[in-house]
């Protein structure tokens, strides 16, 4: 049985280690609530490009090569993890979930291609020698439009160049603080526009209808790969939360039964010292 | 007088939400003014500034690319960037404006021509609709 200055020093380590957890705990949740946030006021935006991309989409018969299927080489996975550790699953069931489809899918390397953005799924995938074409590391905690524009518009130039016949994007779905859903989507072609939208104005378009979907499919395509990327951010701390929760918890438990232990050892020593004293009385006598 | 219902969207959120006489914005094909009743319209916008007209008073708002969505009574800019301008940061603008400056100088790939061509573009704008 440890000795009384064991699990004492053991209740020690464990309650600073919850207390680590605990503000880790407390920080996250006030990221993801700004994570939140930003996810919400980039709605307003997405919502009005996708109600006049799919209304000019609908309207009229111009077409646009992001708006066709074309015939599949190469595939690109975008995919979406964080850049540090300690959050519960977030990582690796993303990062499952793509290697699964690309197992299915893809006999050989040349098949596709990916962009990693989070240092989690680059290093998953340069370990496994993965062709990884692009990659954002040590994105920030509430990140800008400005700082994937990059990123993004090199993504979209791929497929219009035709280095890549489709996009597809891995990343956590946040439903709640206490739920996140693993979701992979096709980006391009650009396929399933809700065309139900209530704006049944006919628009004038200046100059061109050709001309507009040529500035807006890019700048939707783009605007999606953003969407996924707050999303994700958001669900990342989320997960963060509920990890350190658990791991805060667990700490309350265990605290709670090395308590336990020191309180018997103690106890023990207690009737061991009187009984030895008891015994030696008996003896003298 | 009758007004319009503009809003300027980013992706990071929206800028401006407001009610003005007329807007004043740059299409690819030369400038176009707003009043109310316009029929509706959807127009690119280039790298340049957007004028919002109220009781004599402008408002200018520095936008970067994205189109204009209008409709009798309202108007909505949906851009990737735009900045009213009071809030445009001067230095940052001046810093990109240098170094574009300096990458077109330095003659390189077609490509980076390119980007730092439209980087300079809007490094101008922002300057100057900070002045205004």
């Amino acid at each position: 049985m440890a000795s009384l200055r064991d699990i004492k020093q053991r209740i020690d380590s464990t309650e600073k280690t919850q207390h680590i957890t605990k503000a880790m705990q407390m920080v996250s949740a006030s990221k993801m609530a700004k994570a939140e946030l930003n996810a919400r006021s980039f709605v307003p935006y997405s919502e009005k490009l996708q109600e006049v991309v799919a209304h000019i989409a609908s309207s009229t018969d111009a077409t646009h090569p992001m708006l066709q299927k074309r015939n599949v080489k190469k595939t690109g996975y975008v995919i979406i993890t964080s850049d540090r550790g300690l959050a519960g699953a977030y990582n690796s069931n993303v990062l499952r979930s793509f290697y699964q489809t690309v197992q299915e899918r893809h006999k050989s390397k040349d098949e596709y291609a990916i962009i990693a953005i989070g240092r989690v799924g680059y290093e998953f995938c340069t370990k496994r020698e993965l062709p990884v074409i692009k990659s954002i590391l040590g994105l920030a905690d509430q990140p800008n439009f400005a700082d994937i524009k990059k990123l993004a518009t090199e993504t979209v130039q791929m497929y219009t160049d035709e280095e890549i016949d489709e996009l597809v994007i891995f990343y956590n779905h946040y439903v709640s603080a206490i739920s996140q859903v693993v979701t992979s989507k096709t980006l391009l072609p650009i396929t399933d526009m809700e065309t139900g939208s209530s704006s049944t104005s006919q628009y004038e378009y200046e100059p061109s209808e050709e001309a507009i979907l040529e500035v807006l499919l890019p700048q939707y395509a783009e605007s999606l790969i953003y969407g996924s990327l707050l999303d994700g951010k958001a669900s990342e701390h989320a997960a963060r939360m509920t990890a350190m929760k658990s791991a805060t918890d667990n700490a309350d438990e265990l605290i709670e039964d090395l308590s336990l232990a020191y309180n018997r050892a103690r106890q023990a020593g207690i009737t061991q010292e009187i009984t030895e004293i008891i015994g030696g009385v008996a003896a003298l006598e | 007088m009758k007004t319009l219902d503009v809003s300027v969207v980013t992706p990071d959120g929206p800028v401006l939400e407001d009610n003005f006489e007329m807007v004043v914005c740059k299409a690819e094909n030369g400038e176009i003014g707003i009043l109310p009743e316009h029929i509706p319209l959807v127009a690119p916008l280039t790298i340049g500034d957007v004028r919002l007209k109220r009781d004599n008073n402008t408002e200018y708002i520095a936008v970067n690319g994205g189109f204009v969505e209008v409709r009798p009574d309202k108007v909505t800019i949906l851009a990737q960037s735009a900045e009213k301008s009071s809030d445009i940061d001067v230095d940052r603008a001046q810093k990109a404006k240098n170094r574009a400056e300096d990458r077109l100088q330095s003659k390189q790939d077609h490509v980076d021509f390119q980007r730092a061509e439209l980087a300079l573009k809007r490094a101008m704008n922002r300057l100057k609709v900070a002045q205004k």
